[in-house]
């Protein structure tokens, strides 16, 4: 099911969660919504459930109108960070819950709704256990339950919160390979928030990089990594460095020295230069960034140094060979090899 | 090095605690327990006992303690059974929604528990005589509530309430909207979810407000005296036949009803209690 988001806005007493914020979720997809604490991730996603309504705008589920729509009406499947199981219920009477309730014309028979629920469980690697209560299960356990009973009703659009928020990381990694494999067998539109970017890049078919209540960039992880379209997204989206710079007869400049890398593209004038930290080159040559080694650490294959550049010691991060011999103080001159360019606002 | 303890099964039901102290607080609790409970209530026992068990039956089964423990014991359930339907109703608005004068509302709740009962005795029966406001207006219909065992009810009523809503409060405060709304997401509507989601959750808590406010009911004296009118077989309770007993100098004859009442309101307490450890063994949690 497509589902549009347009132009929504959303206040809670006057404050504004989102701003006139316009999102197509194409059909099939496996979407994620990423941002910082208060980004108002949470609350895109409870718009589209029906769980709040929008101050202004609409939202499509595929050509219909659904903004006016009650939660139950809509019919999507909700996962909540903390799982929200029904703790006096088994997790079959779990899983059938959402069929259970159906008025008696829409309701399957009771056979079918047990093999159903059944069929859910082994579909999330559950059976065996559905006579047990959510507080014998393990966290993972309980979350699985939770999308199991959410896929129960066939949704038109799945939508999680911070699903794995609440596990550990070896627990987190599993079930991420896991929803993704789910996903990939039953097709739902998916829409899950996370803010834990390596989850978004790893799992999802798109992101959404959200920001104070705004949609900061929208496209593939390759897309979001590779070209960010702002500084913010650049900064969020993986480890980023940042200098202040001018761009001058088609060059940088940094702190009135050339630094050797053609400014292609580049309208004169101030800004601030974004690279990452495995994207640089070390060079012998004067034109170029230098500085002195403040720290590092080593960072799975690499060592990560912390350079201390130029007169107001501005910090900036490069990935060196574990066994490069750099060491305290020692002084580095690089380049970025590949960079973003935001010039200043005027 | 000390090598790990082999566990240790058998008379111990849970597993040893990390939190220190288990030997010295269990010592204080049972001391302290016996001081305050056991031992008085032991020695009413044997009083009772001392009657021979002839003599016990024939004090246990006169027609006039058999009809005052009915009438304690009936108006007592169903008073709890009222007080569990309103006390959650007002816990339930309590917590839901936010009103002008909540907290005012809130603090109010509380009034019977610290009302002398005998004040709230002769309140309730100036109200519910029948010249008092609301007994007059029952009275042209024939309907008499004081003096008679609705007007026990009422006395039980009142005195019952705050304790199933203080204990169906927080747990319904515990509730998260997350489980209302993943309920709603499923397609339950506000009927079904609060049936079959919200208050099967509440159980635990409604049937430990039921046994506190049945408890106290049975146990209710002063205010229950004003309103009853006290007419033996009728609206007679057994706590006042109790008093009457002392005051006939017949100190076994009290003790005998006592311990029938408290066979009684122990083997129930007991039995709610049971279902109580077992919801919770269950479902991990309750009260
Ligand atoms: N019910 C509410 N009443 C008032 N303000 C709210 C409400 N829900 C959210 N907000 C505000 O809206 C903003 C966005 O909140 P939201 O929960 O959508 O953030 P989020 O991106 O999900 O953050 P997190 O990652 O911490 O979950 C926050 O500033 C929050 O304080
Ligand atoms: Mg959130």
């Amino acid at each position: 099911m497509q589902v549009s988001v347009k132009n929504v806005r959303k206040e809670f007493d006057r404050f504004p969660a989102l701003h006139d914020v316009s999102l197509d979720i194409v059909s099939g997809e496996l979407i994620a919504l990423l941002g910082p604490s208060g980004s108002g991730k949470t609350t895109l996603l409870r718009l589209i459930a029906g769980l709040e309504y929008p101050t202004s705008g609409a939202i499509y589920f595929g050509d219909e109108d659904a903004s006016h729509k009650s939660v139950q009406e809509r019919n999507v499947g909700f996962v909540f960070q903390h799982y929200a199981l029904f703790r006096h219920m088994t997790i079959l009477e779990n899983v059938s819950f959402g069929l259970k309730v159906r008025p008696r014309e829409t309701r399957p028979a009771a056979a079918e709704i047990r093999r159903k629920a059944l069929e859910l469980l082994d579909l999330v690697q559950l059976s065996g256990l559905e006579k047990r209560y959510p507080n014998q299960l393990s966290g993972g356990q309980r979350q699985r339950v939770a999308l199991a009973r959410a896929l129960a009703i066939e949704p038109r659009v799945l939508l999680l919160d911070e699903p794995f928020g609440a596990l550990d990381a070896q627990v987190r990694r599993e079930l991420r390979k896991w929803l993704r494999e789910i996903h990939d067998r039953t097709g739902h539109t998916t829409v899950f928030v996370t803010h834990d970017q390596e989850e978004a890049l790893e799992l999802s078919d798109r992101l959404c990089v959200m920001s104070q209540g705004r949609i900061e960039q929208v496209g593939t992880p390759d897309d979001v990594y590779d070209r960010p379209a702002s500084p913010f997204v650049f900064g969020f989206i993986g480890e980023s460095s940042e200098l202040p710079a001018t761009v001058e007869n088609g060059e940088f400049w940094v702190d009135g020295r050339a630094i050797g890398v053609a400014a292609t593209d580049q309208a004169p004038g101030k800004g601030k230069l974004y690279f990452r930290p495995h994207d640089v080159d070390l060079v012998e040559a004067d034109a170029a960034l230098a500085g002195v080694v403040a720290g590092h650490r080593r960072v799975g294959g690499t060592r990560r140094v912390e350079l201390s550049v130029g007169g107001d010691h501005r910090k900036v991060e490069l990935d060196l060979p574990f066994d490069h011999p750099a060491g305290e103080k020692t002084r580095l001159a690089f380049r970025p090899r590949r960079w973003r360019f935001f010039p200043e606002a005027v | 090095m000390a090598t790990a303890a082999p566990i240790r099964a058998g008379w111990r039901l849970k597993q040893p605690s990390v939190i220190p102290g288990f030997g010295l607080t269990l010592g204080f609790t049972l001391t302290y327990f016996s001081l305050i409970i056991l031992i008085p209530l032991i020695a009413l026992m044997l009083r009772a006992a001392g009657i021979g068990p002839a003599g016990f039956w024939a004090a246990a089964t006169d027609p006039r303690v058999l009809a005052s423990l009915r009438t304690s014991f009936t108006t007592a359930l169903i008073a709890a059974s009222i007080n569990v339907v309103f006390g959650t109703l007002i816990a339930w608005v309590l917590v839901r929604y936010r009103f002008p004068g909540r907290r005012v509302f809130d603090a109010i709740v509380d009034l019977p528990f610290a009302l002398p009962t005998a004040v709230a005795g002769i309140a309730l029966t100036a109200i519910y005589a029948p010249s008092g406001s609301i007994g007059a207006l029952f009275a042209p219909l024939g309907i008499r509530i004081a003096y008679t065992p609705i007007g026990i009810v009422i006395a039980m009523v009142f005195i019952g309430l705050p304790f199933v809503v203080r204990t169906v409060q927080p747990i319904l405060e515990e509730v998260s909207r997350e489980i209302e709304e993943a309920s709603a997401t499923l397609g339950a509507n506000r009927f079904q979810t609060i049936t079959r989601v919200i208050l099967p959750g509440l159980a635990p808590a409604i049937l430990t407000g039921f046994a506190l406010a049945f408890a106290r009911a049975v146990g209710e004296y002063g205010s229950v005296i004003f309103i009853a009118g006290n007419i033996p077989f009728v609206s007679e309770i057994a706590p006042l036949l109790i008093v009457i007993r002392l005051e006939e100098f017949n100190y076994t004859g009290a003790a005998v009803i006592a311990t029938v009442m408290l066979s009684i309101s122990f083997l129930m307490l007991l039995f709610i209690n049971l279902v109580q450890a077992w919801s919770r063994k269950r479902y991990g949690y309750g009260n």
